[in-house]
């Protein structure tokens, strides 16, 4: 195995008597992207705070291995070795903190001064920076002056002021609008292609099927499961979902239906029938034209929610 | 991505070198368990890593440069014209050890004292939780390798350099007007700077335990404002009560008026290692409660 760019050993924290992340271990490839996905208040956060030492677990090891196991350097430990496992990082964390003082390349600046960089090494890098986020236009305008997506690709272009090798990105699409989604994406997976590794929390399941090449489900600070997207729904899903949904669908459950499909769910007026094969079902469905049926194969939102569950989480 | 990748990552090792040497010696640490959380109160941990924080401050700050220092400098000359020419027409001279003194000098030397106490106060207060809470560049900051301690500190000089700054101008005005020739005054800016430290430090610890903007005007108004007529700002302390006197005697303001009022009058202070030591003790101390308060309040 390809000794990890990143690692983390059974993490555990508690505030108060509630356990916010328990017993949990990752670790990250170099050049590999790992998702974590999981509802509001499952951990993700705190993992991640833990990850740069904001925050102190109350057990658990978190290491940083420099260029993997070819220069044989020991392990960089948090919190000890915060500093130095952060000049290696690029962070995006799910609220803004770009100086609203200050144009697009000053923000550069100044954040690439907080790493000791050299202001010339910094200049040298800024127009590359801008036109990887795609703001060369925008380098002299104000932070006021530049949309939402724009303000999330020049805290990825400031995350990467220091040229690190792991980005932590939490949550970095929250709030965009498809287009500023799609070059957002089409961003990171460059980074990848680049040979970045990229730990990235997210509540979307197309942008982590689409980015990550593995995946973590946590819930209730504990990991669910772990795999890459196909293998994940492979081994928790039957590969065929039929929703049907209209007036008298939810009779459908407990109709003879059912025994066509190897599981079903209700939610609201919809009811899931999973199945390995859904020809029998589709044709007895024919039978019902006032309902409306949808065919589809399974995703990775069917995962999460059979994982976690379908009802809100009020507690987030 | 268009980066040069090869530039990048030559230049990294050595651009990023000082943070790693810093903290390497103690990668040995145990594994399995990391370590107990440290004390709130351990020593200050400052690394040339403020110096960016505070170029930052600097940064924003000369974009704004002007009408921050008219509003900075105006309302103490106010009402140093107000109070001095007017009540000073009034009255006349103060005793002040034996010897008779305009009230203009009387008043200018303690309130210059007081602006730089202001100046301080004001930056370590809103402008610093602004920063900490509202932007939250110090949460941007703290994503790169640079420490909380650091922050604090830079804050704390920053602080203190607006104050010193604006005391600066004042002080040009003062000679302008011809209140005080004295050549002593040089010595007076290195003073007010400490004064601002002082007050910065101060500023910074209920800056820590801040909510919201309002609770800073229990700050000013049940601490700076009391300070400021005890002091010996506007009127000598003579006049105070046995109480109040003792009370005063150990405040810090009254220990920057003593140092800096003579130096106005072109006298050397009585007792000046006393007053520098007492600004000192609290310029300490109070830098030492801010960080453990501001460490406590970022541990979550």
């Amino acid at each position: 195995m390809i000794q990890p760019l990143f690692e983390v050993v059974d993490l555990t924290k508690r505030y108060g008597g509630n356990t916010v992340v328990s017993q949990l271990s990752f670790s990250i490839a170099p050049g590999e992207c790992l998702g974590v996905i999981g509802p509001n208040g499952a951990g993700k956060t705190t993992t991640i705070r833990m990850c740069l030492g904001l925050t102190s677990p109350d057990s658990g090891r978190i290491s940083y291995f420099p260029n993997g196991a070819a220069t044989g350097r020991a392990s960089l430990n948090m919190p000890q070795d915060a500093l130095a496992i952060k000049a290696q990082l690029g962070i995006v964390s799910q609220f803004d903190s770009l100086d609203p003082d200050f144009s697009c390349a000053e923000n550069l600046l100044v954040f690439g001064r907080y790493f000791g960089l050299k202001d010339a090494v910094i200049k040298e890098r800024i127009p590359k920076l801008l036109e990887f986020a795609a703001l060369t236009h925008k380098a002299d305008a104000k932070l006021g002056e530049l949309s939402g997506g724009m303000k999330r690709r020049l805290s990825l272009a400031r995350a990467l002021v220091n040229d690190p090798q792991l980005l932590l990105l939490d949550e970095p699409t929250t709030g965009l609008d498809p287009q500023a989604r799609h070059l957002m994406w089409e961003r990171l997976q460059r980074l990848v292609q680049q040979g970045k590794s990229i730990l990235l929390t997210t509540h979307f399941m197309d942008e982590a099927e689409r980015l990550c090449n593995r995946l973590l489900v946590l819930d209730h600070g504990k990991k669910m499961t772990e795999g890459t997207p196909r293998a994940l729904i492979a081994q928790n899903l039957e590969p065929d979902v039929v929703e049907v949904y209209g007036a008298g669908a939810l009779a459908l459950v407990d109709s003879p239906l059912k025994a066509l499909a190897a599981r079903t769910e209700v939610s609201g007026e919809t009811v899931f029938f999973y199945t390995a094969d859904a020809k029998a079902l589709l044709a007895a469905l024919a039978e019902h034209p006032e309902l409306r049926t949808l065919h589809r194969p399974a995703n990775l939102e069917d995962l999460f929610l059979k994982l976690t569950g379908r009802q809100i989480r009020e507690a987030a | 991505m268009t980066r040069d990748t090869d530039a990048a990552t030559t230049a990294s090792p050595s651009t990023t070198a000082p943070a790693q040497t810093m903290s390497h010696s103690s990668a040995s640490a145990t594994p399995g368990a990391p370590a107990p959380q440290p004390s709130l109160l351990r020593p200050p941990q400052i690394s040339w890593r403020w110096w960016p924080v505070f170029r930052r401050n600097l940064l924003v700050w000369r974009k704004l440069a002007v009408p921050s220092l008219v509003g900075n400098i105006a309302e103490p000359l106010i009402t140093l014209v107000a109070f001095g020419y007017g009540i000073g027409a009034l009255i006349g001279q103060v005793q002040l050890n034996g010897s008779a003194v305009p009230y203009i000098l009387f008043l200018a030397s303690g309130s210059i004292c007081m602006s730089a106490m202001n100046a301080a106060s004001f930056e370590a207060l809103y402008s610093a939780f602004s920063r900490m809470n509202v932007q939250r560049t110090w949460d941007g900051i703290m994503n790169a390798p640079v420490r909380l301690d650091d922050v604090v500190f830079a804050e704390m000089l920053w602080a203190a350099y607006k104050s010193l700054f604006t005391s600066a101008v004042i002080l040009g005005v003062m000679l302008a007007l011809g209140i005080s020739h004295s050549p002593m005054l040089l010595l007076a800016l290195p003073l007010l700077g400490l004064v601002g430290i002082v007050f910065a430090s101060i500023a910074l610890i209920f800056n820590a335990l801040a909510k919201g903007y309002d609770f800073f005007t229990y700050y000013f108004s049940l601490f700076l404002t009391p300070t400021m007529f005890l002091s010996g700002v506007f009127f000598p302390r003579d006049q105070l009560p046995g109480v109040m006197r003792v009370i005063s005697d150990w405040l810090p303001l009254t220990a920057a008026v003593e140092l800096i009022r003579p130096l106005f009058l072109d006298q050397w202070p009585a007792h000046g290692l006393r007053h520098l030591a007492v600004l000192a003790a609290y310029g300490v101390a109070a830098f030492w409660v801010a960080l453990a308060l501001t460490r406590r309040r970022f541990r979550n």
